[in-house]
């Protein structure tokens, strides 16, 4: 198990070299200049912008700019934001936590629905029922989320007025952050109608953005179950007389987990993808709208860093998935 | 019925945790929501570029002195009164006595405002060696854009509530500038605390202010929160609080507001024009904005050197057409390069005239009989005077083909655009400007003078002509409205006979607002203050 973990992390080092170079070169083949950006419609005088270059060190070559930032990293400074002159790393703590409760209630939807609805598919399989789930994940899978986001405040916060439009919470509520998770913040406070205004603008964006993974989760559990359930000691647990149900739940979909918790575990970087739009949608105050605005702004600052902290975190969770292999499959542990 | 038993599922499920319309809510405060497109840059607008962050600060703080609500009209701010040298260089603020400062957990301030924080308010942005010039940024846009570095020649306090700024040269839109959100007064005793606690940053991030709300919450892409300053110098705002919701879709604003989660959304989605003017419980305000949308043509380089040519491109392109085909609703067809909400806009000016065969003819005159080859740039982003560049160029191009002229239509990345089009490199640009200050200095002499003709200035035609530039020079440096009015009609007929533009259209702001608010008045600006709107 040791030298299982040993050489997944040991492959971290080079991703993060690889992520941060990329994102530093990248940013900078986007034309226009931060310094343009800022001064706005107006332009800018040219001794002005160019005492500005110096000042923000762009007049550097790149290489050197790069050693710079990755020194300033190795210490723990992601730089400042050039929109806000805030640093980097406290503008991601206070919205982080917005995308990770969407993402999480995201994610819930798509495992608490898609499970279901693939192992039912996969158990009667060929029927009325598999075919339209897996027509209905189809067109989840494939749908633009600008477009069922919008879809989805039509008709049930304008049509139907079921849910709120837009926003974490009710603009008369002013929970104040412990947390930054607003489900907790709002129970913290004791406020329930709070809580209660937090839930009903979870629903939308939660629906929106677990939509890909539903589709993605529900395909591979047929799939997997499909498989497990041809296996011969499926077979044998029937020929002992076991429930339809204890051979399904405990011995086809224990061996079904591996290749979907994989798929899960892939859904984190979807979910991050996914989040940027949702949140443009929804006015969702998390990362991935900051993102958004940065790339507009060429934030540099925001750029480097908000993707170099996500790419560490969808490392991280793949890399517990990878261990969590071992927790459900002894084998995989034990080869190791 | 699987379906429709979940959908009720969800239905039950919304039910039980909707919230709470705003008009639903029983409260006796009452709270005002402004749908916002964004997030502002931060809570010093001497730094601040765009229009979301002055927004967000001309609620907190004060200027020396400010524009009337809904004119470009100057108005007492801080000081209440003032007295100009008869030479146009000396001007003696009088500032009101007894303002009060906003406090914060950080600060609670122990004096009045005084002549220490309205020199703070300069300093700060003029010397490089003041502590604070390079806290937060040392960019202060609007200040050096406005020419205050060159123009001030001393800042100085008389007493507690006198202030003297001398001028190097007599400048007559000096009061509008100072009306203008770069000049918001901030407390120099809170200034001062916040350097001795090593947090000097703080002040542009959690804001002191005397206007007439104060910051109660920030969260970044979420709400700004404030609420009514009891103690504001002009008296208690009529709303308790204000919110604004910040949402950057502007689809997503029409639909808050049309449940009623916010009573008044900037920047409408030109396609939910029509759904917003049939709802019966939100008004459309609609006025010309400050600004400008044209096609500049390059004065310096042939062809456009000649009058006759530039004349002639006038004449070819259909305006009526352009202006409905992409302006729809939202744009009038512009006749003078400033808009007619200005005052001396010169209304006895005829436009040119919609005629092929004229332009034809006159082009053959200036010795293109077959017409030329020219380029034609396109600005790759919309803009409120522009929503719509490249289907626009695609229009000029299709009537210059008429009279045998063949653009090409070009465009750049936005940053590189608008410095090429500065250097001179087209020959016709399309390009824009809002208004600063509402005096017409700002567009006459910003966009069409001699010394922003030179290197990288705001002048992209190039244009420099002597009749032109003695009457806006004069018209800058003397003080009586009415003399500088004549100058200026004068201005716009040299303007038109010469013909540096193609004038396309002003746009005109469109305000969707809830019928329970109460004079809520358009900004010529474009900006959005709520200080004397009420809700019913």
């Amino acid at each position: 198990m040791l030298r299982f973990l040993f050489t997944r992390v040991s492959l971290v080092i080079p991703t993060f070299i690889g992520i941060t170079l990329l994102v530093f070169v990248l940013i900078r083949l986007i034309p226009g200049d931060p310094i343009e950006t800022m001064a706005g419609e107006r332009g800018i005088d040219p001794k002005e912008h160019a005492r500005l270059v110096h000042e923000y060190g762009f007049d550097q070559p790149v290489i050197v700019q790069y050693g710079y930032y990755i020194l300033r990293v190795i210490q723990g400074d992601l730089g400042r934001s050039i929109v806000s002159h805030k640093p980097v790393i406290e503008e991601f703590l206070a919205l982080f936590p917005a995308t990770v409760e969407l993402s999480i209630c995201a994610i819930a939807f798509a495992l608490l629905i898609g499970i279901p609805a693939g192992i039912l598919a996969a158990v009667k399989r060929n029927s009325i029922f598999d075919q339209g789930i897996m027509a209905v994940s189809l067109t989840g899978y494939s749908m633009p989320i600008f477009w069922w986001g919008l879809l989805l405040i039509l008709l049930f916060s304008v049509q139907l007025g079921w849910t709120p439009v837009s926003g974490r919470i009710a603009v008369l509520y002013f929970v104040e952050a412990k947390t930054g998770f607003l489900l907790i913040d709002t129970l913290l406070a004791g406020d329930i109608d709070a809580f209660r205004s937090a839930v009903s603008h979870l629903i939308l964006p939660a629906i929106v953005l677990g939509t890909v993974p539903l589709a993605v989760i529900a395909r591979m559990t047929r799939s997997a179950m499909l498989e497990v359930l041809g296996e011969d000691y499926i077979r044998t647990a029937r020929a002992k007389g076991l429930s339809n149900f204890r051979v399904v739940t405990v011995h086809a979909f224990r061996n079904a987990l591996i290749p979907i918790v994989t798929v899960i575990g892939l859904q984190v970087g979807v979910l991050f993808t996914g989040a940027i739009l949702t949140e443009t949608i929804f006015s969702w105050p998390g990362v991935g709208s900051w993102l958004i605005n940065a790339i507009a702004r060429r934030d540099y600052p925001v750029l480097q860093g908000g993707t170099l902290l996500i790419g560490s975190i969808i490392m991280s969770i793949n890399l517990l998935v990878d261990m969590t292999y071992g927790l459900i499959n002894p084998r995989i542990r034990h080869q190791q | 019925m699987p379906h429709i038993r979940s959908l009720s599922a969800f239905a039950v499920t919304a039910a039980l945790f909707s919230t709470p319309i705003l008009f639903a809510t029983p409260s006796s405060a009452k709270t005002l929501v402004y749908c916002s497109e964004g997030s502002p840059e931060n809570f010093y607008p001497g730094i601040n570029t765009t229009g979301t962050s002055f927004d967000a600060n001309s609620q907190i703080y004060s200027r020396v002195v400010d524009f009337e609500r809904g004119t470009t009209k100057v108005i007492p701010g801080l000081a209440e009164k003032w007295d100009i040298s008869a030479d146009g260089t000396v001007y003696t603020f009088h500032l009101r006595k007894g303002v009060k400062w906003h406090s914060n957990a950080n600060f609670k301030p122990t004096r009045d405002l005084n002549a220490d924080d309205i020199l703070f308010m300069f300093e700060r942005q003029w010397k490089e060696s003041h502590p604070y010039f390079k806290v937060t940024s040392s960019n202060h846009s609007y200040f050096n854009d406005m020419g205050m570095p060159k123009l001030l020649k001393s800042v100085e306090k008389v007493d507690d509530y006198t202030v003297k700024v001398t001028l190097n040269a007599p400048e007559a839109p000096f009061l509008s500038d100072l009306a203008m959100e770069y000049a918001g007064v901030q407390s120099k005793e809170y200034a001062d605390a916040m350097l001795k606690a090593g947090t000097p940053e703080k002040v542009d991030q959690e804001p002191i202010g005397s206007g007439p709300f104060y910051l109660v919450q920030y969260q970044k892409d979420a709400i700004i929160r404030y609420k009514a300053f009891p103690q504001f110098w002009g008296g208690k705002a009529k709303i308790d609080d204000l919110i604004f919701s910040i949402t950057p879709d502007a689809s997503v604003r029409w639909a808050k507001l049309q449940k009623g989660e916010c009573h008044v959304m900037p920047y409408p989605n030109p396609a939910d024009l029509d759904a917003i003017r049939k709802d019966a419980n939100v008004t459309i305000l609609e006025q010309p904005g400050l600004n400008i949308g044209y096609l500049a043509y390059n004065t310096t380089k042939k062809p456009f050197d000649d009058v006759r040519v530039r004349k002639a491109m006038n004449m070819a392109m259909n305006k009526k057409a352009i202006v409905d085909a992409v302006f729809l609703s939202s744009g009038v067809p512009a006749i003078n390069p400033i808009p007619p909400t200005m005052w001396s806009y010169n209304t006895s000016i005829k436009d040119d005239p919609y005629d092929p065969d004229a332009a034809k003819k006159l082009l053959a005159e200036a010795g293109f009989p077959n017409g030329f080859e020219t380029d034609l740039w396109a600005m790759p982003v919309q803009r409120p005077y522009n929503p719509n560049a490249k289907r626009i160029a695609e229009l000029m191009q299709a009537d210059l083909a008429k009279i045998g002229v063949k653009a090409e239509i070009k465009s750049f990345e936005w940053g590189e655009y608008r410095k090429r089009a500065q250097a001179g490199e087209h020959q016709m640009a399309q390009l824009g400007w809002t208004g600063d200050n509402g005096d017409p200095d700002n567009f006459l002499n910003t966009l069409l003078g001699c010394s922003s003709a030179k290197g990288n200035g705001s002048n992209i035609a190039k244009f420099c002509y002597q009749p032109f530039e003695d009457l806006v020079l004069k018209a800058k440096s003397v003080s009586d409205q009415a003399e500088r009015t004549k100058l200026y009609e004068q201005a716009q007929v040299i303007f038109k006979e010469q013909a540096p533009w193609f004038t396309i259209a002003h746009s005109v702001q469109l305000k969707p607002v809830r019928k329970e608010v109460v004079d809520f008045k358009l900004s010529p600006f474009g900006r959005h203050t709520f200080y004397g709107v009420d809700l019913k």
